[in-house]
């Protein structure tokens, strides 16, 4: 069997979740070839050629790719889907934009988030927030696939796959892009942090958010927030950890001023361990936290920030 | 412009659903059901669009069996001007669901449809995009904000790392994220004069689309339970804990 995995990057990164959705590939088990598509971007063909597993990396760097464009990148996956009887791609928000697109140009379902591999034709996949576990089989010759990547771990890098230039171009023409307006941190991304800490409305306001950098500072940790605290307009909606926005899966979450939500639960309920600082006892963040303590966050993040 | 408006009907958000002893799916008997949030806030916007002297006529639709009919009239209610309830029993895939919505698109050739990113039920995130390829259109996904400029519509979207804006030629489509507009609550006359509204029942089998399924759902089973923690009487305790129990921090 074939397996195609469309990389995740941003022109000059290859990411680290691709890592996770080559795992997923060696899961279902044959030939992967690991795809390339954007506008120069050979650091990330450099990157993508050392992916462990990855037998061949297809190369199409070319201007119509540069910002992912839905419309464009599906026409390219469809192009080389013949040859491939799985095509996989992250689940994130590149992923999650054309991969729908790739599987209805070839008249075929797609099986969304898998969260693991039982055959080549049956996975499992999070409904419901995570609150239910479903075991689906597609019934399609061709499987279009987007994978969490919480739920695998990364290859290791070392490889030394062949690289194959392709020049196809195909442009839609119904598209273009505008601008991006991205978040600047020199902290690691919410995707590919080991160590979470995240703010909820218990915050109270964004200026308070501050309050977290210095623990951030010093574990390594990207900063996160609830529903909540987005909808209360406290921080951006890329912050957000939950069903509706990142699902997380770090060695350690640290829960600040979240009550705990279904929604917010769904976004990092898989993390290794989980802390949780809380002035309400009852609340049912506690109910998953490996260590709770109930207190005002006032006074125990600077307590915390002066003891770590 | 007319504006076409998907919808669904789902488990209210706030309630946890339950899984069926058998493990055969969930289980929804008696289970309070909602609008999908992306789907209300997708007729939010039709309406905006609408006050705003752009939309000429909102049409909400929805793929389900008769009562479903409950929350094409919540749509009706908030400002759609009429409703289609293509009829199945079927639980169908996302793709048989883009193809029906393809036929509503041909028919009404609306300028622009209107879509929740994704249903909180299956979570699949793939209907938008789906009709999108199916129609030859493009898409503006994850939408955080939608303006109309001439013959074009200017998305800006939810992506990771921020917001990305993008330019589409219109028909397009749109799907919602969370901070696109807070959806208002239908007063009392409204969701009164929505009883009158037209709403045209559909069968799916007179759609011409082959609606056999892709998928089947062999088991669904609760998630694995979190053993529960701890609670820790000080910051010391904590910091101790995550060093030398949990090794987490160095």
């Amino acid at each position: 069997m074939s397996i195609l995995v469309i990389a995740e990057h941003d022109n000059s990164l290859l990411k680290a979740e691709t890592l996770k959705t080559v795992n997923a590939a060696q899961k279902i088990g044959g030939d992967i070839t690991l795809l390339v598509t954007g506008f120069n971007c050979q650091s990330v063909v450099d990157a993508a050629s050392k992916v462990n597993g990855v037998s061949k990396v297809l190369v199409c760097d070319n201007a119509v790719y540069e910002h992912q464009l839905a419309e464009n990148v599906s026409l390219l996956v469809t192009d080389l889907a013949a040859d491939y009887e799985h095509i996989l791609a992250t689940a994130l928000t590149t992923g999650k934009n054309f991969m729908p697109r790739v599987a209805a140009l070839l008249d075929v379902a797609q099986i969304s988030d898998i969260i693991d591999v039982e055959s080549s034709d049956t996975f499992v996949r999070p409904i419901y927030a995570g609150n239910a576990i479903a075991t689906v089989q597609s019934l399609d010759n061709k499987k279009v696939i987007t994978v969490r990547t919480t739920g695998f771990d990364a290859v290791a890098t070392d490889g030394n796959a062949e690289i194959v230039i392709l020049d196809t171009v195909t442009d839609a023409g119904i598209s273009s892009h505008v601008s991006d307006e991205l978040t600047v941190s020199e902290r690691p991304d919410l995707g590919a942090a080991s160590v979470i800490i995240s703010g909820g409305r218990g915050m109270q306001n964004g200026d308070n958010f501050k309050l977290l950098d210095g623990i951030a500072d010093k574990l390594g940790a990207a900063i996160g927030a609830s529903r909540a605290a987005v909808d209360a307009g406290f921080v951006p909606n890329d912050m957000q950890v939950g069903q509706t926005g990142k699902i997380v899966a770090p060695d350690l979450y640290i829960a600040v001023g979240i009550s705990g939500a279904i929604q917010h639960l769904a976004g990092m309920k898989d993390s290794k361990v989980i802390v949780a600082i809380n002035k309400d006892p009852e609340a049912p963040i506690f109910q998953v936290a490996d260590y709770g303590i109930v207190a005002d966050l006032f006074d125990a993040l600077p307590e915390l920030q002066s003891k770590l | 412009m007319k504006v076409l408006v998907p919808i669904k009907r789902v488990i209210d958000y706030n309630v946890k659903v339950r899984v069926k002893p058998d493990h055969s799916d969930v289980d929804l008997t008696n289970t309070k059901m909602a609008i999908n949030p992306f789907c209300e806030i997708a007729v939010e916007e039709a309406v905006r669009l609408k006050e705003a002297g752009i939309a000429t006529e909102i049409i909400a639709v929805s793929i389900g069996n008769k009562s479903c009919q409950e929350q094409l009239r919540t749509a009706l209610a908030l400002g759609a001007d009429r409703a289609i309830q293509i009829d199945t029993d079927e639980s169908l895939d996302a793709l048989n669901i883009a193809k029906l919505l393809q036929k509503v698109v041909e028919e009404e050739q609306p300028q622009l449809v209107i879509l929740g990113k994704q249903s909180i039920d299956s979570d699949n995130n793939q209907t938008g995009q789906m009709l999108a390829a199916l129609t030859g259109m493009p898409q503006g996904t994850f939408a955080s904000v939608v303006k109309i400029e001439g013959d074009k519509v200017n998305v800006t979207r939810e992506v990771d790392g921020g917001l990305q804006t993008v330019a589409l030629t219109l028909p397009a489509i749109v799907t919602t994220d969370l901070r696109l507009n807070e959806p208002r609550y239908a007063s009392l006359p409204n969701i009164m004069k929505a009883k009158r509204k037209p709403l045209v029942v559909k069968p799916a089998v007179d759609f011409d689309v082959d609606l056999t399924a892709r998928t089947k759902l062999l088991k669904v089973t609760p998630p694995a339970e979190r053993k529960a923690g701890i609670v820790v009487e000080s910051i010391d305790e904590l910091v101790e804990k995550l060093k030398n129990e949990a090794k987490v921090i160095s």
